[in-house]
């Protein structure tokens, strides 16, 4: 299998990453590399074999079904490279 | 009352209850070498306020009689871990500025303790790398050097800068995190000692995510107590981390016996690589005769899967973080890209990601995006899945054998020199953590310690695998090595 400049630039939009036209080449090379490394996992007779879900087996621990936390709205904006009142401001995104 | 930054943890512990010096001067005294290591790049944001803070409020609690092992020790904190209103960018361009309202459950254990942060140390970008020269910061620089070569040489990776700090004495002891080898390399890379637990041992809550199945937290250490006594006070269930084990933490310090007689070690031979260098595998055996000597059955072992786990771990661990890292996207905090007009909140996401995460960032998450992508998940991701659950079983047959501890080599090579790798392609740099991304993936603990030199001076180090929550036990027959070992080099100091 092997990746091309159209695959490179489907699979940066998919990842949200602009990348430029002329880089796209070097990109998919990388790619090929790293995933013909990978493909050596094709040579492994995983017939009958689980996927691993989790690490260490336990049981997910359960709560009660009640509000534990929030309200402080300031914090959560805090750090947001645009905020105005009280909310994230992002580019318009809808007509 | 010089050189107190040089003291272990245990040997500061003792001298600060018989009240031979306080924590304040004891800070004081990191905070002076920090001040002037700048040319190591390790400390990236320093809180020397926030430290002599803690250390006058540690020496209260001492006064009081405090018995917490890790009571106004002096501690680096790796950029991973988010600390309240204390930058915490994960060496990336895409969270500058960033300043967390909430403290990582494994700091404020910490804190708890009564230890000291003296600030953030460098590292990888999101901690993908192996030799810390993907961070924005610039790379950290080992202490250690070739003999009387002056190249600098990678600290290793991705927590290049909690080794180069513990390795100059620039704090007592520091944290990491490992999701394949990013304690223990960089541990060996440099002369100390580097403990990975087991998955769940310590909450992940609050240390920026990379591949949530195979992240976790440890200390970076100068002696095998130490990382017993500063494991205790890191680990722990928590509530918040729904994956931290609730079990009991126990006195790992206490298991130091010295004793390990009768313990089954185990060799793989599946560890013995192509290529691998005879001072390496001189180590290995030196290693193995030093169990031995001390009573331990030294044993042939198989791990038969050992050669797929790096494969699995590059499916694995970029598809994690294509997930993990989807929420940098210029909304909620860090970088925000400036738009063109017309610009939609498309073109916000996409350009805030080109220009905040790195090269090899952007390499993982994408391929990451394409393993994870409609047709392929299959085929890569579940793939990886079930080969990871034969490298888990690998260990447990082992270890129903009755095998107590594994032995190996912690790195194929001693420290590189930086740049030296910039014209490899990324699978060579990958293979750095041919030794360590095992464990990762069967969620094992696993420690590094230093063994001995190369021919060049360099330190090396050997990697023990033990049972899991089974620490202790891991500790103690670290802690035989590292008595037999009695590597005591330091650095020459250049900085």
């Amino acid at each position: 299998m092997s990746i091309d400049t159209d695959t490179a630039r489907r699979v940066a939009h998919l990842a949200r990453i602009k990348v430029e036209e002329e880089a796209l080449a070097a990109l998919a090379a990388d790619f090929n590399a790293i995933l013909k490394f990978v493909e050596q996992l094709n040579e492994v007779d995983v017939e009958g074999v689980e996927p691993t879900t989790a690490v260490m087996p336990m049981r997910l621990k359960r709560r009660e079904d009640v509000v534990t936390d929030g309200g402080y709205p300031e914090k959560i904006l805090a750090n947001a490279p645009d905020a105005r009142e009280g909310f994230f401001a992002v580019p318009k995104v809808v007509e | 009352m010089s050189d107190l930054n040089a003291l272990t943890i245990s040997e500061a512990r003792d001298r600060m209850r018989a009240g031979e010096f306080t924590a304040a001067e004891l800070t004081e005294s990191c905070l002076q070498q920090i001040e002037s290591a700048g040319a190591l790049n390790a400390f990236v944001h320093n809180t020397p306020e926030l430290a002599m803070d803690q250390a006058k409020a540690a020496d209260r609690r001492l006064q009081e009689g405090d018995t917490s092992g890790m009571c106004g020790i002096p501690l680096g904190i790796k950029d991973l871990f988010c600390t309240l209103h204390v930058p915490s960018q994960a060496g990336s361009r895409i969270l500058e500025g960033f300043k967390p309202e909430y403290e990582s459950t494994v700091t404020q254990n910490l804190w708890n303790s009564g230890a000291v942060m003296l600030g953030k140390l460098n590292m990888d970008e999101f901690a993908m790398g192996s030799s810390n020269e993907t961070s924005v910061y610039g790379n950290a620089v080992n202490p250690w050097r070739r003999g009387n070569d002056s190249a600098q040489l990678t600290p290793g990776g991705s927590s290049g800068g909690s080794a180069s700090a513990v390795a100059a004495d620039l704090c007592l002891a520091a944290t990491g995190t490992d999701t394949g080898g990013s304690i223990r390399q960089p541990a060996a890379f440099t002369g100390i000692v580097g403990l990975k637990p087991t998955y769940g041992r310590c909450s992940r809550w609050g240390v920026v995510a990379f591949a949530s199945s195979l992240d976790q937290a440890g200390p970076m250490t100068k002696s095998v107590r130490d990382a017993a006594i500063m494991l205790r006070a890191m680990a722990g269930h928590d509530p918040k981390d729904s994956t931290s084990m609730d079990l009991a933490v126990p006195d790992f310090e206490s298991a130091l016996t010295g004793d390990i007689k009768g313990r089954k070690i185990g060799i793989p031979q599946e560890y013995r690589m192509e290529g691998m260098p005879s001072e390496i595998e001189k180590l290995w055996q030196d290693g193995a005769e030093m169990l031995r000597d001390a009573g331990a059955e030294i044993v042939d072992i198989s791990l038969p899967h050992t050669k797929y786990a790096l494969p699995a771990y590059y499916v694995i661990a970029p598809a994690e973080a294509s997930s993990n890292l989807a929420r940098y996207d210029g909304v909620r905090y860090g970088h925000r890209a400036k738009l063109a007009a017309g610009d939609g909140i498309t073109e916000m996401y996409e350009k805030t990601r080109a220009e905040g995460f790195g090269p090899e960032v952007q390499r993982r998450v994408m391929i990451g995006t394409y393993v994870l992508s409609a047709g392929f998940y299959d085929a890569y991701y579940r793939r990886a899945q079930r080969v990871r659950t034969l490298i888990r079983k690998d260990f447990e047959d082992v270890f129903n054998d009755g095998v107590d501890a594994i032995l190996t080599p912690t790195t194929p090579s001693a420290a590189f020199g930086l740049g030296e790798m910039a014209s490899a392609d990324p699978i060579q740099m990958y293979l750095n953590d041919v030794f360590t991304v095992t464990v990762n993936l069967a969620g094992l603990p696993g420690v590094s310690v230093p063994v001995g030199v190369d021919t060049q001076g360099l330190p090396l180090g050997l990697q023990l695998i033990g049972r899991p929550w089974e620490e202790g036990d891991l500790l103690n027959s670290a802690y035989v090595l590292e008595k037999a070992a009695g590597f005591v080099s330091k650095p020459a100091k250049w900085w």
